[in-house]
């Protein structure tokens, strides 16, 4: 029998409030928000406190999926992954840098958002960078 | 107190009259619930007190029956406050635990959490460690209701206003267990609108609370809006002690009138 409460971040904005992710044998069972966080205080959002319904979620994508002939279909990455590249080459090339935008994300580290912007900046060469909250 | 419990857990645990115990550690400078099992350490058990007493309590009973679906043929142990033992009474009388099932150690509160609780009972039946403070009389109902009807009304819309539909307080109630909940229930709750219907959201939820609330507390502190929750239901646990002499999880094994057919029972 292997019950535990982890702590961790909620994914679904940038507040960082702390939460219990509680697990049975490896399989979440719910969320509890954290008391003793100075971020929230033991209180969630109706997002937070649904945070563990999504990971083991049947809906989740698991594969990338690539638009073919009107339809979504399931791809590997490296096709996915050249696909884009190529695409975002022949825009830049087209166009120019700024008709690429660049969409952050409050579900990721910071460190992966940095990543992001230096690539839209140092890669692609444009200021185009936002935040998901805009989309 | 803490030691008692300790050695409590630690004598259920070896001697094998439990599977786990259901308490609280603190670890990474948080509190958390938590199982012990044989063999764990049991060196940052806690109790639910970090700057205050009891302002790091969690639904422990909440846990307790998450696990019991999960293993039903096993005993737990749970560490118990007088709010969470009367919580079990409800539990058991509810079917959602069996009383065979679950060894309580029950700790008392001090007059400091009582106070702040207006707890009518703040220590358990069946308690292994602390020393019972009195029992505080409900006056925050009475004061509420010191105010004319119309402030009433106009104070209570200002607070339900406030929801931010989280369902916060029901996710963390112990006593809420329901598969299928009537706040999402589309013919009373309207999906995805803010401000929720007034007053139909926090009413629904009180009705349904008046048998079964042990006023915990766990609601209020739960709520990002600040809504005096816990002042609303005890209210409603007051008219079902008026009109049925009934107060939740005071007696072991009393059912709810709200669960009887036919004429009143006697008070
Ligand atoms: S409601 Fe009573 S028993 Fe529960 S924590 Fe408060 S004082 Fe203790
Ligand atoms: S006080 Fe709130 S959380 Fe505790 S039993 Fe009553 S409704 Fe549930
Ligand atoms: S916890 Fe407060 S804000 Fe959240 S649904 Fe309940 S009353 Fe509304």
């Amino acid at each position: 029998m292997d019950y535990r409460n982890t702590l961790t971040t909620c994914t679904y904005c940038g507040c960082g409030c702390n939460l219990f992710l509680e697990s049975i044998d490896g399989k979440l069972t719910g969320t509890t928000p954290c008391k003793t966080s100075p971020v929230n205080e033991g209180k969630l959002c109706i997002k937070g406190w649904n945070a563990h319904a999504f990971v083991q979620s049947e809906r989740r994508l698991k594969k990338p999926l690539l638009r073919k002939n009107g339809e979504l279909v399931e791809v590997s990455w490296d096709e996915a992954l050249d696909y884009a590249a190529s695409r975002l080459k022949d825009i830049r090339k087209k166009n120019n840098p700024d008709a690429v935008g660049f969409f952050a994300s409050a579900k990721v580290t910071n460190e992966e958002n940095y990543l992001m912007q230096k690539f839209a900046r140092a890669g692609m060469g444009t200021n185009s960078v936002d935040h998901c909250a805009r989309l | 107190m803490i030691d008692q419990v300790k050695q409590k857990i630690n004598d259920l645990l070896s001697n094998g009259s439990v599977k786990g115990v259901v308490a609280l550690v603190h670890t990474n400078g948080n509190v958390a619930p938590c199982l012990y099992q044989k063999g764990d350490d049991l060196d940052k058990l806690c109790l639910g007190d970090t700057d205050s007493a009891g302002d790091a309590r969690y639904p422990l009973n909440k846990v307790l029956v998450t696990l019991s679906r999960q293993y039903p043929d096993e005993v737990f142990g749970v560490l118990v406050r007088g709010c969470d033992e009367r919580g079990l009474y409800g539990l058991y009388r509810l079917n959602q635990l069996d009383p065979e099932r679950v060894v309580p150690i029950g700790i008392a509160c001090p007059q400091s959490l009582a106070l702040q609780c207006e707890c009518k009972k703040p220590w358990p039946d069946d308690m292994m460690a602390g020393e019972t403070s009195e029992g505080i009389d409900q006056k925050g109902v009475a004061n509420a209701e010191s105010n004319s009807h119309s402030e009433r009304f106009s104070y209570w819309k200002g607070q339900f206003l406030k929801c931010v539909k989280c369902y916060g307080c029901r996710d963390i109630c112990p006593m809420c267990f329901c598969r299928e909940c009537s706040l999402e229930c589309e013919d009373l709750v309207s999906k995805g609108d803010l401000p929720v219907e007034i007053p139909v959201f926090h009413l629904v939820r009180a009705m349904h609370m008046a048998d079964r609330c042990i006023d915990c507390g766990l609601c209020d502190e739960a709520c990002p809006a600040d809504i005096p929750l816990r002042l609303l239901y005890k209210k409603t646990a007051q008219i079902m002690n008026t009109e049925f002499g009934f107060t939740s999880g005071i007696k072991k094994y009393e059912k709810s009138p709200l669960s009887l057919m036919g004429p009143a029972p006697e008070k």
